[in-house]
C-alpha cells in the first residue's frame, strides 16, 4: 500500500493545475441551452487546444497517453479549479471507449480526433419511448438497404441529452427483427443532418433544452457507420454502459470539489447565523453540521474506493458488474450533498437564475436539479441494485 | 500509488482465515457463550504461533515488528468468525503502546510474554466504561487522566456486566495503586492515550467489515436456499435490493478502513479524521447490514438456535465501542468545521 503519486506524476498535476488556473472560465452559463452549449463548445476546443481534452488518449487522437492514474489526477485538478462538467462528455466517456475497442482504423481516423477536438458533437441513442431500463425492448429498425450498402432507420430515440445541440449521435438499432431480444441490434452511428432526421428538444426538470426526441424516418446509413459489427450492438453497447455506470464519466474529483465547496457555504451560512440574521438562522442547527460532515466523508470514501478500483484496473482485476455499486453511491451521494446545501440555504435556497438574493447564483438549486437525474440515468438504481444482487451477490435471476 | 494489501499481506490473511475457519466454526463462538470463560487458550496460542498476536510487537521482543496495515485484512478474518477473544486489545492497541512508550522494564516483562501468546492484555481508556476480557487478562493497561498505568491481571477486582453479546465478556474494574506500575504520562501520556484509542477505534473497524461480510454471505446463502411461492425468496426484487443496499454499505467502508490504517502506520496528521471516518462509516454499515441480514432471514433469524445472532450481537457491541458513529461523525465535523 503506497499512497503517494510519482515525481513525474506530480509534474502532471503541476502542470494540469497551472493552465487550468490560467484558463478555466469564470460564471459559465448551463451548457444544456442552445448559446450556453455554444459557450462551452468553445471552452472544450481551447482545452483541445492545450491537448486537455482527453489526457488518456494516445497522441495521434489529441490526447497524452495518460495513465488511469493521471487521468483522475487531472479529473481532481479540473473540478478543484472550478472548471465546468463536460459536454462532449458522452462522445469522449462513453462512446470513444467503444471505437478504441470496437472501432475500425479508418472509423478511429474519421471520429476519434474530430471528438477530440470538439468538432464532433455526440450524444446517445438509447432510449426509446417504450424501452428505458428495458432497454432490449428497442424497436426503432434498420432495414437493410443492399443497393446502397447500408441501412434504412425508421424509428424513435428519446431523453437524448443535448440531442438539439449535436451533430451525431450513437445508438442501437433492431436490423433483424426475428433475433431473441438480445439479439438481432446493431450499433450504429448516425449523423444528425442526414435526409429524414427530426430533432425536438425537451425542456428538463432545471427549465433548459437539455433533452431532445430523436425522429427517423427513412433515414440512410453506410456499411462504414457501423460499430462492431451486425446485429452486435448488445455486446457493443454494454461495453459502454459498464463506462458509464464506473469511473470514467464519474470520477471523485468532482464529488471531492462539491463536498469541499459544500464545506465552505457552511462555514459562510453559519457566519450568517451567529449574526442572528434571520435567513440563516437554520444553518446553526447541530444536526446540518453532521450532515455536511457526512457528505464530505462520503466524497471522500468515493475517492478511497476509486483509488482501490484503478489498482484492480491497472493490475488486471476489473471492476465487472461492481461498476454498479459505483454508479449507486456516487449518484445517491451526489443527491444528499446538495440536499443539505439547500437545507442550508432555507428560504434563500428556491432563489435562482438573476434573483439578487441567491447565494452563489443559485448554483446549489442547479446542482440540486441535475443532481436529481443521477439515480435515473445510465441504468436507474433499481436496475443496479438487480445487477448488484444478480452479478456481485449471485442471488438468482428467477 | 497503490491501494490494495501485497501478495505477503493477502498470503497471511488466508492462512490465518484457514486457522480460523477451522478452530473457530460457529460451534465454537456458541460454546464462549456457554463456557464460564468463554475463552480458549489454545486457540490463542495458536495465533500466536502464527505470529498474530505478536504482530505489532518489535522484533526485538520476539514479534513479526509489524503495523497497522498488516493487521487490517487479519482482523477483517477476525471479525468474520466472530471470533472471541481480546486481539484489538492486545495487538491493536496495548502492544504498540507499550513498544512506543514503556520503560525498558515494562516492555521487556510484558511484550515477549505477548508475542509468545503467554500474555493476553486488554485496555481501559478515558471515557471506556468497561474493560473486555479482563478476566482471563495477564495485563491491564489503564489510563487515568495523563498517566498511563501497566496493571497485573490478578490484581484486578472485577464486576461482570454482561452483554448482550453472550460471548463477550465485559467488567468494571478496579485496581490498589500499589499494584500499577507508571508506563507513560505527562503530555506524551495524553499522545500515547490518544493514539491508543485510534489505534483502537481502527482496529475495531476492520472487525466490523469482516462482520458484515459474513451476514452478508450468510444471508445469500440463506435466500439462495429458502424458497417461498415456488421460487427462492432471493429471486424477489425486494430481498435483491436489501442485500444491494447491504453490500453497497460495506462496499464504501472498507476501503475507509484500510485507508485509517494507512494513515496511522505512516503517522499522517489527519490520522485522526480518517480513523474517525473509518470507524462511523464501518459501524453504520454493520448495523445496516446487520437489519438488513435479520430480516432477509424472518423467522428462523430471530431465534438463538440460528447461529446468525452471534454476528448481529457482536455488531451491536462493536458498532457502539471505541466511539460509535454518531460520536465519529461529530469529531469529523469538529476536525472539518472548526478548523
Amino acid at each position: 500500500m503506497d499512497l503517494n503519486f510519482t515525481e513525474a506524476e506530480e509534474a502532471f498535476r503541476a502542470e494540469a493545475r497551472q493552465w487550468l488556473e490560467a484558463n478555466v472560465p469564470r460564471g459559465l452559463p448551463s451548457g444544456d441551452t442552445r448559446e450556453g452549449f455554444a459557450l462551452h463548445v468553445e471552452w472544450e476546443k481551447k482545452l483541445f487546444d492545450a491537448r486537455w481534452s482527453v489526457v488518456s488518449w494516445p497522441e495521434e487522437y489529441g490526447g497524452r497517453g495518460a495513465s488511469l492514474w493521471e487521468w483522475l489526477i487531472f479529473e481532481e485538478e479540473y473540478y478543484r479549479a472550478g472548471a465546468p462538467q463536460r459536454v462532449t462528455q458522452n462522445g469522449i466517456f462513453l462512446l470513444a471507449p467503444t471505437i478504441f475497442e470496437f472501432g475500425t482504423a479508418e472509423q478511429k481516423a474519421r471520429f476519434l480526433p474530430r471528438m477530440a477536438a470538439a468538432d464532433d458533437l455526440w450524444c446517445q441513442g438509447w432510449s426509446e419511448p417504450d424501452a428505458g431500463s428495458d432497454l432490449a425492448g428497442i424497436k426503432s429498425r434498420a432495414a437493410r438497404d443492399d443497393a446502397r450498402g447500408g441501412w434504412v432507420i425508421n424509428g424513435q430515440k428519446t431523453w437524448t441529452t443535448r440531442g438539439a445541440f449535436c451533430n451525431w449521435l450513437f445508438g442501437l438499432f433492431r436490423t433483424d427483427p426475428e433475433a431473441e431480444r438480445h439479439k438481432g441490434m446493431t450499433y450504429l452511428l448516425v449523423p444528425l443532418d442526414a435526409d429524414g432526421v427530426t430533432v425536438r428538444g425537451v425542456e428538463r426538470l432545471d427549465g433548459d433544452e437539455g433533452f431532445a426526441e430523436v425522429f427517423f424516418d427513412d433515414v440512410f446509413v453506410g456499411d462504414d457507420l457501423v460499430l462492431g459489427g451486425v446485429n452486435q450492438g448488445w455486446g457493443v453497447a454494454m461495453a459502454t454502459t459498464s463506462s458509464e455506470r464506473g469511473l470514467t464519466l464519474r470520477s471523485p474529483g468532482r464529488f471531492c470539489a462539491a463536498a469541499d465547496r459544500l464545506v465552505d457555504l457552511w462555514k459562510r451560512r453559519s457566519a450568517l447565523a451567529a449574526t442572528g440574521d434571520l435567513a440563516a438562522v437554520g444553518a446553526g442547527d447541530p444536526a446540518l453540521r453532521d450532515a455536511v460532515a457526512q457528505s464530505w466523508m462520503e466524497a471522500e470514501a468515493y475517492r478511497l474506493a476509486t483509488l482501490a478500483d484503478v489498482t484492480g484496473i491497472v493490475e488486471g482485476r476489473p471492476q465487472g458488474a461492481r461498476s454498479s455499486l459505483t454508479k449507486i453511491f456516487w449518484s445517491e451521494l451526489d443527491v444528499r450533498l446538495h440536499e443539505t446545501a439547500l437545507r442550508l440555504l432555507g428560504p434563500t435556497a428556491e432563489l435562482v437564475d438573476d434573483a439578487p438574493g441567491a447565494v452563489d447564483g443559485g448554483a446549489w438549486m442547479k446542482g440540486y436539479e441535475f443532481a436529481l437525474s443521477g439515480p435515473i440515468y445510465a441504468g436507474t438504481n433499481e436496475i443496479q441494485r438487480n445487477v448488484v444482487a444478480e452479478r456481485v451477490l449471485g442471488l438468482p435471476r428467477k | 500509488m497503490r491501494f490494495a494489501f501485497t501478495d505477503d499481506q493477502i498470503l497471511f490473511r488466508d492462512t490465518v482465515a484457514d486457522l480460523l475457519s477451522k478452530e473457530c466454526p460457529a460451534e465454537a463462538v456458541r460454546w464462549a457463550w456457554a463456557d464460564e470463560t468463554g475463552r480458549r487458550r489454545e486457540l490463542w496460542s495458536a495465533l500466536a504461533e502464527m505470529g498474530v498476536v505478536g504482530l505489532t510487537v518489535p522484533e526485538a521482543h520476539g514479534g513479526l515488528g509489524l503495523g497497522e496495515v498488516d493487521l487490517v485484512p487479519l482482523l477483517t478474518e477476525v471479525g468474520r468468525v466472530a471470533f472471541p477473544g481480546a486481539l484489538v486489545e492486545t495487538t491493536a492497541v496495548v502492544a504498540p503502546l507499550l513498544a512506543e512508550n514503556a520503560p525498558a522494564s515494562v516492555a521487556e516483562r510484558w511484550l515477549p510474554a505477548i508475542a509468545a501468546g503467554e500474555a493476553v492484555a486488554t485496555v481501559q481508556l478515558a471515557g471506556q466504561p468497561f474493560v473486555a476480557d479482563a478476566h482471563v487478562a495477564d495485563l491491564l493497561v489503564a489510563q487515568h487522566d495523563d498517566r498511563i498505568y501497566a496493571v497485573p491481571g490478578d490484581k484486578l477486582r472485577l464486576t461482570p456486566q454482561p452483554s448482550v453479546d453472550g460471548a463477550r465478556r465485559l467488567f468494571s474494574v478496579e485496581f490498589d495503586a500499589a499494584d500499577a506500575e507508571l508506563v507513560v504520562n505527562g503530555e506524551a501520556g495524553w499522545l500515547a492515550a490518544n493514539h491508543a484509542f485510534d489505534r483502537g477505534a481502527g482496529a475495531t473497524a476492520a472487525v466490523l467489515v469482516g462482520l458484515a461480510e459474513q451476514m452478508i454471505a450468510m444471508t445469500v446463502d440463506y435466500v439462495v436456499a429458502r424458497r417461498q411461492f415456488g421460487v427462492p425468496i432471493g429471486s424477489f426484487q425486494a430481498v435483491k435490493h436489501h442485500l444491494a443496499d447491504a453490500e453497497l454499505k460495506v462496499s464504501f467502508a472498507r476501503p475507509t478502513v484500510w485507508h485509517a490504517a494507512y494513515s496511522l502506520a505512516h503517522g499522517r496528521t489527519v490520522a485522526d479524521r480518517d480513523v474517525s471516518l473509518a470507524k462511523c462509516f464501518a459501524s453504520d454499515a454493520a448495523e445496516v447490514v446487520a437489519r438488513k441480514a435479520l430480516q432477509c432471514h424472518g423467522a428462523i433469524g430471530y431465534t438463538t438456535e440460528h447461529d446468525l445472532h452471534f454476528w448481529l450481537k457482536r455488531t451491536w457491541a462493536l458498532a457502539a465501542s471505541w466511539g460509535d458513529a454518531a460520536w465519529h461523525r461529530r469529531r469529523v465535523a469538529h476536525l472539518l468545521l472548526d478548523a
